[in-house]
């Protein structure tokens, strides 16, 4: 941290002395900018009810009826993002990098694979040492998946996004051949699944705050990748990379085994979540793990700047938002894809925003002189 | 003996699978290739797919002809493709977190509008029935062929020539190339690209058009297996060349087809794994390529994904 400063009082880019309001007005662009993107969007999305004939007003009442209103409402918004949490942090890590990996899809469906199959052995002995044995295989299995997307990029100078989607549907077609094959429970007819963990193997809510186990690890990943980007060495080491990959190699910084920590770290997070949707919802792999929640990861992480508590607050209010879909259409009579429609419009809008990053001058950094 | 029939058996159902199937992605992966020729990538062809498999078969059942459902169905790529053009075009705007952005929206619009649509019964698109001279059944049906697969390969042809013979592929080429080359010559960048988007993911939504007109001929809201996306892999497979792209779109098709094939003769081993193959082959090609020293041969110069 020491050479951070030393490098960042010594460039002339950043202003000397003065300009004490600086590090405040960042923030505020920070936040000013997604959420007059969010304003636009829900604007947008008014009039497109309105166009409908739906009253607008009833719309967001419901919302937040139906995602924070009660505390029945706030479980299902946290259940809900949970996973995004972890997978948020797969893209974000690799973000931090400069690198676009969009594979987070088949890390989830492997890592709650992955860690089925280590559970099965032991489904009678002790829960702590099934769970303990499941977070081990299911982000061992997911660290080694884009970390396999990260070797390609820094070893043989693979393009990650390309890789990792072509990774993504190799993974999840190993999955299906997986889990419709060796490992199919012959009992599950309609939806083929593995072997079940066994009742006594799930995971409950925590005790005492009664909120979805995926919260506390989400939250905990979220904080200690934060640390590790803005708070280590390591971290500092992966932004100039991400800054400046040339700058970095004359720096002599091991630019290709940052990249493929960073995947792998990301790779880790996702398959945590796959695993914690098996110990916590599923009780089994099957096609219910490909839910989606590497895809919308990848958004979260873009609206979140790549930054790991920024991810927190967007991984809720999508949450929320997919929490209240099944009130919104029992008591508007609109399709449960109406969410899915505020929600591309949220998302489109927050990304265009990042284009008035730096256009207003206010904002901008002040010279001394 | 028997073994050569079963070979044939298979041979025979996956080409008339690979036929049947392989339309949509010819149609994503030349739009897609089209757009990422002027150097941006397009992630959205997913929900533009999705969409226009949902705008084609409404208009279908709406207007009781499913051409003017194919016609609807590229306006409405048109119309989703220019905004991922649009927004691109702003400045520090990533196009591959935009896609998967359009993606979902597509998606999200499909499904919302598409709802009314999951019931009814709209006229379908006619098959051209190639095996009119054979008596077996089987082989008529393998080979009545959707008239959208030739318009694709049509699509394909004139693209191609389009890019190597006109004044206009040659401006797309150059902006996909060399951004310093076009503001030399005062290319209209932004513009370019836009167009070139929004055309791409016309054809996209035609590729959509042929899901819910055509095969499985139906539209509900599991129509797309992520031909949308996969064609990104496939141009790459292709080289971001229209021709390739048909020999690419058959070989995909022909693989999702082999799995099927291999279970009308009694092996149900693999079908998964053999639908995977063609990625494994992406895979393998790009690794490579990436050893030869830098991008791809073919590889647009200015596409983000290069860089």
């Amino acid at each position: 941290m020491s050479e951070a400063t030393a490098i960042a009082a010594s460039s002339p880019a950043r202003p000397a002395g003065g300009d004490t309001t600086y590090k405040f007005r960042r923030l505020l662009e920070a936040l000013l900018a997604p959420l007059l993107a969010l304003l636009a969007a829900v604007i947008l999305f008014s009039i497109f009810l309105l166009a409908l004939g739906q009253s607008p007003a009833d719309f967001v009442d419901l919302v937040w009826t139906g995602a924070f209103g009660s505390w029945f409402s706030w479980r299902n918004t946290l259940q809900r993002a949970a996973p995004l949490l972890l997978t948020s942090l797969c893209v974000a890590l690799p973000g931090q990098l400069g690198l676009v990996v969009i594979g987070g899809e088949a890390a989830v469906v492997l890592g709650g694979l992955a860690a089925t199959i280590a559970a099965l052995p032991l489904v009678h002995t002790n829960p702590l040492l099934v769970w303990t044995v499941m977070a081990i295989a299911g982000a061992g299995m997911g660290a080694l998946w884009i970390g396999l997307t990260g070797f390609l990029r820094a070893r043989l100078a693979v393009n990650e996004v390309i890789a990792s989607l072509v990774l993504a549907y190799i993974g999840i077609a190993v999955f299906n051949h997986l889990v419709e094959g060796v490992f199919r429970d012959p009992a599950s007819l309609n939806k083929p699944s593995t072997y079940g963990i066994g009742d006594a193997n799930m995971l409950g809510n925590v005790p005492w705050f009664d909120v979805h186990p995926g919260i506390p690890v989400g939250v905990i990943a979220c904080v200690l990748c934060w640390v590790l980007i803005y708070r280590t060495s390591i971290g500092f080491a992966g932004r100039v990379t991400g800054g400046n990959i040339r700058a970095a190699q004359l720096q002599g910084l091991p630019v290709p085994r940052l990249i493929v920590m960073a995947c792998a770290l990301g790779g880790a997070c996702a398959g945590l979540a796959g695993t914690i949707e098996v110990a916590a919802e599923l009780g089994r792999a099957n096609a219910s793990l490909a839910a989606g929640y590497g895809y919308t990861g990848i958004l979260i992480a873009f609206l979140a700047r790549f930054n790991p508590l920024a991810i927190m607050p967007m991984a809720v209010l999508l949450g929320g938002l997919g929490a209240a879909g099944g009130l919104l259409q029992r008591r508007m009579g609109l399709p449960d894809a109406t969410v899915q429609v505020l929600q591309g419009m949220i998302f489109v809008s927050i990304l265009a925003s990042d284009t008035i990053y730096g256009r207003i001058r206010w904002f901008q950094p002040r010279g001394s002189g | 003996m028997a073994d050569v029939a079963a070979l044939g058996t298979v041979g025979g159902a996956m080409l008339a699978g690979s036929l049947r199937v392989s339309t949509p992605f010819l149609f994503v992966s030349i739009g897609e290739c089209l757009t990422e020729k002027s150097g941006r990538i397009n992630l959205g062809n997913e929900g533009v797919l999705v969409l226009g498999a949902m705008v084609a078969y409404a208009t279908s059942y709406e207007t009781g002809s499913p051409w003017s459902g194919v016609l609807a169905a590229a306006a409405a790529g048109l119309v989703l493709g220019g905004l991922h053009g649009a927004v691109c075009s702003l400045a520090r705007v990533n196009d591959v977190a935009m896609g998967i952005a359009i993606m979902l929206a597509g998606t999200g619009i499909a499904f919302f509008f598409g709802k009314p649509y999951i019931q009814p019964s709209a006229p379908l698109l006619p098959g051209i029935p190639l095996a009119w001279w054979s008596q077996s059944a089987q082989l008529r049906n393998a080979l009545l062929v959707c008239p959208l697969f030739f318009l694709g390969i049509a699509a394909a042809v004139a693209m191609h020539w389009f890019f190597r013979a006109t004044r206009m592929g040659l401006r797309i080429r150059i902006v996909g190339d060399s951004q310093d080359a076009a503001l030399a010559l005062g290319l209209p960048i932004d513009r370019t690209r836009f167009l070139a988007t929004a055309a791409g993911s016309a054809l996209a939504g035609i590729g959509g058009a042929f899901l819910s007109l055509y095969y499985p001929g139906s539209w509900n809201e599991g129509l797309s297996s992520g031909q949308g996306l996969m064609a990104v892999a496939l141009v790459v497979f292709a080289r971001w060349n229209p021709i390739n792209c048909i020999y690419a779109s058959l070989l995909f098709g022909a693989a999702g087809a082999l799995g099927p094939s291999l279970q009308t003769v009694g092996v149900t081993w693999g079908y998964y794994l053999f639908y995977a193959a063609p990625y494994v082959v992406t895979l393998i090609v790009l690794i490579i390529s990436a050893r030869g020293g830098g991008s791809l041969r073919g590889m647009p110069g200015q596409l983000s994904i290069g860089r």
